[in-house]
């Protein structure tokens, strides 16, 4: 037996079973590919001695058509993958399954991106797949994740039709469950040695060569495309037989269809995947009642098992709902409700000669991982009762608009045998690792069942988690997030006040705090909200103090090691002595590695747990002041307060279809809403010692700390809070103040203001013009000024530089709040962007951490000045995003063009000057220009207005496009280097005024810290565990080859001059700019605290040169311009304070040095390299005139004139 | 022939020119060099338990930071095995500096804990360590505890790690304590074999553009060779069977002759390995050998102590306040 989560079940399978793994990373498959990558990085073998050869792709196209070649060389090779990457992979799964090539690929099935993208799981993906020509056998469960892991690679090598094996994304493939793990002698016995040199035998070989792979022609691809239909007519027969031979060796029996419930049922559900495990538990309790119900599960989807499934429908059943985790538009119906009414059409008077055809509904249910649970199944049952049931409905929502939806009975529940536990905790508190390793002790140790799932929210900083545990005497088939908890432990005292956490506690249940205060006093500092739940529902409540005694052994906000003790004694799953030793034996088995010390820590937390331990008495009734949070200000926008409030307060799921936009387009500016508070440190500012240079602000990730200048009458009724000093500059009127202030709930207390501040006291060199203190110390005069300071007017954007630090920082920002990580390198590159040019962008996010941080709901940071204008802002998909750019700028420029000509036509009538005015538009960065240029534009629309004639109203519909905007395409590393670099070089090739910032982090980080072509050499990731051996790719320096397109290399925290130039000059640039921005990442491994300053080491060590190549068409031009100084320090000297170096060295020193060696090469050979460059002269030709402006030369006889 | 042989800490060395702890003695290349130029003993760096510690709990809180947020993301690095971690990788210097070098190879540690010093020494000679010595300083910070106490707690580590190991281990003196002599005997006493004259230590700076407070330590100058040349001579007779090592301030030959006139079994050197890199020690030697022969010394036996507090022409000139006698040499 062993716990583990579904994609390690299937990928454990399929690394013993492969040659060759061809990955890429896409959440939720990600984890198979880091799995099986790990594994042969050490050592580990597949059934037959060898280790796998497992080969990171640049993208899912990629990863497809390595596993072709692979397959066609005639060995065994798999991938895995989900959502936008199957769909990447369809043209080589036609191919593969057309050669009836013997492969499998793992599926954690996905969403596909629609009107939003959605990580989470359903079967879109799949049934995207369902053409291609694949067997597709889809598992319900963490153990059929492994077993039919088994059966697909033995299954495709005896049918030779290529299998995809899915389960569903996060349901499966994330949650932790106790299985029986095949072994390895089964799994030998199904893949026969035959089937092997069968397919080896076929694979390409100069021995004895073939072709494969032709065109053909209408004479015969035809039949050829009929040629392979008795493979698939066997597939079926095989996949049953594998199953038998499984069954033989296991004793747990599968069949291509499977049903559970009365024999003699009278209503049938039939469904895939996870939702068997809810069917079966709804279908017995009902059966309980004396309700006739079943469900079918279907296990092979593809063939479609026909004969299978009307044999496995009881004949007594007058009506069936066959349910799709999918969604197709304008179809007849979804796929399987297709598949099974075409199957009854067929086969039913077939098979049950005397019955009547029942009748068959459809319904979707579970998108995106939405909850199915038993309640849900009852609601379809109930349905099928009608005489006239819906035809067509959905499950899990409330659609008042199509009122298609279900609506279930919120008190049926299942009872259940097992125990249930609920834990809130916050990212990087090691909640999450603890309840999984909870998991392990209760399973790997006792003959419990136990099953863990883990439910995160969208922040990379401050997110929430909230861990649903089960452990009990029978197998946990529960495929849905615990209701009524018997434990509930909050590991963050401050979410008490944010979230409703006792909601989920059952009467009496037991409540675990991690509380700041003892237990006499911990009553006083809960919620009265939370009191009046504690007292109504009589909970048991507990306390220990694990922050404080996490900090003491030196963990640091690690509490997990504290909190998990004290669950496992007050759960009393085991006893205490027992959990505790368990617990120390998964410490040393998990840290083993990692040295004594952190061991040693540990111990002396768990040590310390139960000690600290102690009941809460909880009085009779409820006496707390404190309040949980407020919903949100009545000054909120009605969409703000109606649909985005709701899902900030976690009731999102019972927003109806009617509250959502129909095309999935939201307001921008809502992140303001979302205070969060989440900061025990923010930063106050002390005018006396400030000497005005903005560094503070610029480096701020958030925009959670702000400077403004201002006339000093805007401070008649400041309040006193508000501190504010002479400003420091001539530039402004005399007598202008300035502020700098904190956003005191907005701010993630990540201390890089306070890492970059210069100004210190004279007489305490540690107190800075700015300093963290305790926020509950600061926060509510903080809020007061932090109100009264947005009340400040913005600086004349006119009046002041922009090219300057200082400058730059009076400027609004149009990008605030990110839920990014605290100390993120990426978020001040786009926070600067808007404030030189947010009013005028145009936004093109490929898919990573910057659409995630910019566009997951609730709440964007991307938001509007007061005039309402602001960036607006896209994601198309991964790979594409440089395309779509280009596609924003064609029409931008389309609309530019329709409306000068129209303008022109009506000149005369909206006034000549006027017209002449605006058809001499300025440039993007052209701020008085841009000015004047808007104000122009509302005088046209005020007389276009006055016109009305339909030429006017078509001017005016197109009148913003009189004034430029500036398109900008941002993305990481992963797509500027890898899946996009195709488009994007493309694009830089068009010679269209596009904008491209890369925000290179050198890392997949989104996904988790996967080597992309921008990870250096040297620096150890994941899919490049030993050091990545190969150099980074020079981005820029490919750029530049093409001549015209601008290319910057920038790094803010070491030089903001140079950055902030190289955002005007790429936005100046008329043509093609790339600019490449070092951006500092958790996966770095660095105290994210000097997240901004350490960037001056790389730059100091040459790692990063800062160069700005600006393409000019005067002769003895120098484009290239290197603006950092000659390395001065060795690029050891950077690298050891990064964890993702310094990790090499601690695991395989001789390699780790070897690499070092080589980066230091790389580094001065660049450095030699680029030193060149800024000697050369270069001079871009002038462009070329539009393709209808070349006068085409006569063409003679002779040739040409 | 000069006869060069010493013993300290009851172990014969070729030479009584001893590599004290410095980044020379880190490396094995460096050590093999050392060997080969006929160094007596070498001493390896110190093994910091603070170091030890905060380097494997900067990586685990590094490595597991971000772990658990997010669903995309279970954490941020490669499962690696560490098997080169800090205690790692000075074993493995341990253990092949002690197959690979002729000369004995000496373990230093600076515990921070009673168990760290005693599982470290323990470890150390696992590795292989000849002798262990204890680089016994910590800075008082604690207002409330007296000498007696700082004093007290030195003496029972080194009974610990007496008990713990069964090498040979000595003692490095700060050369700051009120009564120095008192605690040699204290130390000797709890089982130390010999004693190191004198420790030196990092000092902060301060930087005047940051007004940082910045690392800093000096290699040392021949002026400092003075300081533990006294206290050679001082503790030679008071401890006739307790190995004396001297170091600071020792460049040449004729310092390591002062030395063992003074009373020291051997001498040690740093700063001029690391400016002058570790073949210079044969220089040394050579030099020493040369002295020897010129002053027609056969042996290290024969010059060993022989001007020091009890066998010098003018015991009081170590232990008397000696500004009298410098201000008379200015005015000379």
């Amino acid at each position: 037996m062993a716990c583990v989560d579904g994609n390690e079940a299937a990928a454990r399978i399929a690394h013993l079973a492969s040659d060759v793994c061809t990955i890429y990373p896409i959440t939720p498959a990600s984890t198979m590919g880091e799995l099986v990558d790990t594994w042969s990085a050490a050592g580990r073998t597949n059934l037959w001695g060898n280790v796998p050869t497992v080969v990171q792709m640049q993208s899912e196209t990629g990863a497809a058509g390595a596993l072709h070649g692979a397959l066609q060389k005639g060995t065994l090779a798999t991938t895995f993958t989900a959502s936008q990457g199957l769909l990447l992979m369809l043209p080589n799964m036609f191919k593969i399954a057309g050669e009836l090539t013997p492969a499998v690929i793992h599926v954690a099935a996905r969403a596909i991106a629609t009107h939003a993208l959605s990580i989470f799981g359903d079967h879109s993906d799949v049934m995207a797949a369902r053409s291609t020509g694949w067997a597709m056998l889809s598992a319900s469960s963490v153990q059929q994740a492994q077993d039919f892991a088994a059966v697909a690679h033995a299954a495709t090598l005896r049918s030779r039709v290529p299998f995809v094996h899915f389960f569903d994304g996060f349901r499966t493939s994330h949650e932790v469950s106790k299985i029986e793990l095949l072994d390895e002698d089964a799994l030998r016995a199904l893949i026969r040695p035959s089937d092997i040199l069968d397919h080896r035998a076929r694979g390409l070989t100069p021995a004895s060569p073939v072709l494969r792979g032709s065109s053909q022609n209408p004479d015969v691809f035809f039949q050829s495309r009929e040629a392979s239909n008795l493979a698939y007519a066997a597939v079926p027969s095989i996949v049953q037989q594998v199953f038998d031979e499984l069954a033989e060796r296991t004793g747990r029996g599968y069949h291509l269809v499977d049903y559970h419930g009365s024999p003699d049922a009278d209503r049938v559900i039939i469904v895939m995947g996870s939702a068997f495990g809810a069917a079966r538990e709804a279908i017995d309790l009902l059966r309980s009642r004396g309700e006739r119900v079943g469900a079918v599960v279907v296990r092979l989807y593809r063939p479609f098992p026909a004969e299978e499934l009307i044999a496995a429908i009881p004949a007594s059943v007058a009506s069936i709902a066959v349910l799709d985790r999918a969604k197709e538009p304008g179809a007849a119906a979804e796929p399987l409700h297709l598949d099974v009414s075409l199957a009854v059409a067929e086969r039913w008077a077939l098979q049950h000669p005397k019955r009547p055809l029942p009748r068959i509904i459809g319904g979707r249910y579970g998108l995106a991982s939405k909850e199915f649970t038993p309640a849900h199944v009852a609601a379809i049952f109930d349905e099928l009762r009608r005489p006239s049931p819906r035809p067509r409905f959905t499950v899990g929502i409330i659609d008042d608009v199509t009122h298609l939806s279900l609506r279930e009975d919120p008190e049926f529940t299942v009872p259940t045998t097992a125990s249930q536990s609920v834990f809130f905790g916050m990212g990087s508190d090691g909640t999450v690792g603890a309840n999984k390793q909870s998991i392990a002790i209760i399973g790997e140790s006792t003959d419990l069942w136990a099953q863990g799932t883990f439910v995160y929210d969208s922040k990379k900083s401050g997110s929430i988690t909230v861990s649903h545990l089960r452990f009990g005497p029978d197998p946990i088939e529960s495929t849905y997030l615990i209701t009524e908890a018997d434990f509930v432990a909050c590991h963050q005292f401050g979410l008490l006040e944010r979230i409703p956490v006792l909601d989920i506690a059952r009467s009496g249940a037991t409540v675990l705090l991690n509380s700041p205060y003892p237990a006499e006093e911990v009553w006083d500092h809960l919620p009265a909200e939370v009191q009046a739940q504690v007292i109504d529902k009589q909970l048991q409540v507990w306390t220990v103090d694990a922050t404080e005694i996490a900090r003491s052994v030196g963990l640091g906000g690690r509490i997990n090691t504290v909190m998990q003790p004290c669950f496992f004694a007050l759960s009393g799953v085991m006893p205490r002595q027992q959990a505790i030793d368990l617990i120390k034996v998964h410490v040393e088995k998990t840290y083993a590695r990692r040295g004594r010390a952190v061991i040693e820590r540990n111990f002396a937390a768990i040590d310390r747990s139960l000690v600290a331990m102690s009941q809460v008495t909880v009085p009779e009734r409820v006496t707390s002041s404190v309040h949980r949070m407020p919903d949100l200000p009545l000054a909120a926008p009605a969409f703000v307060r109606e649909v985005i409030g709701p899902m900030l307060q976690g009731a999102g799921d019972r927003l109806p279809v009617s509250a959502m936009p129909i095309d999935g387009t939201f307001p921008t500016g809502t992140a303001k809403w979302e205070k969060r508070s989440i900061a025990q440190e923010i930063p106050i500012w002390d005018p006396s010692l400030c000497i005005d240079c903005g560094k503070c602000t610029i480096a701020c990730p958030h925009a959670a700390i702000r400077m403004k200048a201002y006339p000093p009458q805007a401070l008649a009724d400041a309040p006193d809070a508000l501190k504010h000093k002479a400003y420091g500059g001539n530039d402004l009127p005399e007598g202008t103040r300035l502020t700098i202030q904190v956003a005191p709930d907005d701010c993630t207390g990540c201390g890089i203001c306070v890492d970059v501040c210069p100004a210190r006291s004279k007489t305490q060199a540690r107190h800075k013009a700015i300093d963290l203190m305790p926020a509950d110390e600061h926060r509510a005069s903080e809020r007061v000024a932090f109100d009264a300071f947005l009340g400040l007017p913005e600086v004349d954007r006119s009046a002041i530089r922009h090219d300057t630090v200082k400058g730059s920082q009076l400027l609004q920002p149009l990008f605030e709040f990110s839920g990014a990580c605290a100390g993120c390198g990426e978020t001040p590159y786009l926070k600067l962007l808007t404030q030189l040019f947010g009013d005028r962008m145009v936004v093109a996010n490929a898919t990573g951490c910057s659409s995630i941080y910019g566009g997951n709901l609730p709440t964007t940071p991307w938001t509007t000045n007061a005039a309402g204008r602001g960036p607006a802002w896209s994601n198309s998909l991964f790979e594409d995003n440089a395309e779509f750019g280009l596609g924003l700028r064609l029409g931008a420029d389309a609309q530019r063009d329709e409306a000068r000509r129209l303008l022109e036509e009506l000149a005369a009538e909206v006034g000549r000057d006027l017209a002449a005015e605006l058809l001499d538009a300025p440039k993007p960065a052209d701020e008085p220009g841009m000015a004047r240029q808007h104000a122009r534009i509302a005088e046209l629309r005020a007389r276009l207005d006055a016109l009305g004639s339909p030429q006017s109203r078509r001017l005016a519909s197109l009148a913003d496009a009189l004034a430029p905007v500036s398109v900008w395409i941002v993305g990481g590393d992963g797509w500027a280097y890898d899946i996009g670099f195709g488009g994007l070089d493309h694009v830089l090739s068009s010679g269209r005024d596009v904008n491209v910032l890369v925000l290179d982090t050198e890392v997949y980080s989104n996904t988790g810290g996967q080597a992309s072509k921008a990870t250096p050499r040297g620096a150890s990731a994941k899919f490049a565990i030993k050091g990545k051996g190969t150099g980074k790719k020079d981005l820029g320096l490919l750029a530049q080859a093409y001549g015209d397109v601008y290319v910057a290399q920038i790094a803010i925290g070491a030089n903001q001059t140079q950055a902030l130039r190289a955002m005007q000059e790429a936005a100046a640039h008329d043509g093609p700019s790339l600019v490449i921005a070092y951006s500092t990442c958790i996966a770095h491994g660095i105290e994210m605290s000097t997240s901004m300053t350490h960037q001056k080491s790389a730059v100091a060590s040459g790692y990063w040169p800062l160069y700005r190549y600006h393409p000019s068409p005067e002769a003895g031009s120098h484009p290239f311009s290197l603006d950092s100084k000659k390395p001065t320090i060795p690029l050891h000297e950077f690298q050891q304070h990064e964890t993702r170096f310094a990790a090499l060295e601690r695991s395989d020193p001789q390699r780790a040095r070897a690499l070092e060696a080589l980066a230091q090469a790389d580094v001065d050979e660049r450095w030699h390299h680029y030193e060149q460059l800024a000697g050369m002269e270069r001079s871009t030709p002038a462009q070329a005139p539009a393709v209808d402006a070349i006068e085409v030369p006569e063409v003679t006889e002779a040739g040409s004139s | 022939m000069t006869q060069l042989r010493s013993r300290y800490l009851g172990m014969d060395l070729r030479t009584p020119l001893v590599a004290s702890p410095s980044p020379r003695t880190g490396h094995l290349d460096d050590l093999l060099i050392l060997d080969d130029c006929g160094i007596g003993a070498v001493v390896l760096p110190s093994l910091f338990e603070e170091e030890i510690e905060a380097e494997a709990m900067t990586l685990h809180l590094r490595l597991e930071h971000g772990a658990g947020t997010s669903a995309e993301a279970d954490d941020y690095f490669a499962e690696m095995e560490f098997d080169h971690l800090g205690l790692d990788r000075h074993l493995q210097l341990v253990a092949d500096a002690s197959s690979r070098l002729q000369a004995p190879v000496i373990a230093s540690i600076n515990g921070t804990t009673v168990s760290g010093w005693v599982s470290y020494a323990r470890d150390l000679v696992s590795a292989g360590a000849a002798a262990i010595e204890l680089n016994m300083y910590a800075v008082a910070l604690d207002p409330a505890a007296d000498a007696l106490q700082v004093e007290s707690q030195y003496a029972e580590l080194v009974r610990r790690v007496r008990a713990a190991v069964d090498v040979p281990i000595a003692v490095k003196l700060s050369p700051y304590f009120t009564s120095l002599a008192h605690f040699a005997r204290q130390a000797v006493d709890a089982g130390a074999d010999g004693l190191t004259l004198f420790n030196r230590f990092y000092q902060p700076d301060l930087d005047l553009v940051t007004r940082d407070v910045t690392p800093a330590l000096d290699l040392s100058h021949p002026g400092e060779l003075r300081l533990p040349l006294r206290w050679i001579a001082i503790l030679r007779p008071q401890l006739p069977a307790t190995s004396l090592a001297l170091t600071s301030g020792v460049q040449q030959g004729t310092d390591v002759a002062k030395g063992l006139l003074a009373g020291a079994d051997v001498v040690m050197t740093t700063a001029e390995l690391l400016r002058q890199g570790p073949a210079r020690a044969r220089g040394i030697i050579d030099e020493l050998s040369a002295w020897m022969a010129e002053h027609e010394y056969e042996s290290v036996d024969q010059l060993r102590g022989s001007v020091a507090a009890h066998t010098s022409a003018d015991p009081a000139a170590f232990e008397r306040a000696q500004y009298q006698r410098v201000l008379r040499s200015w005015v000379r």
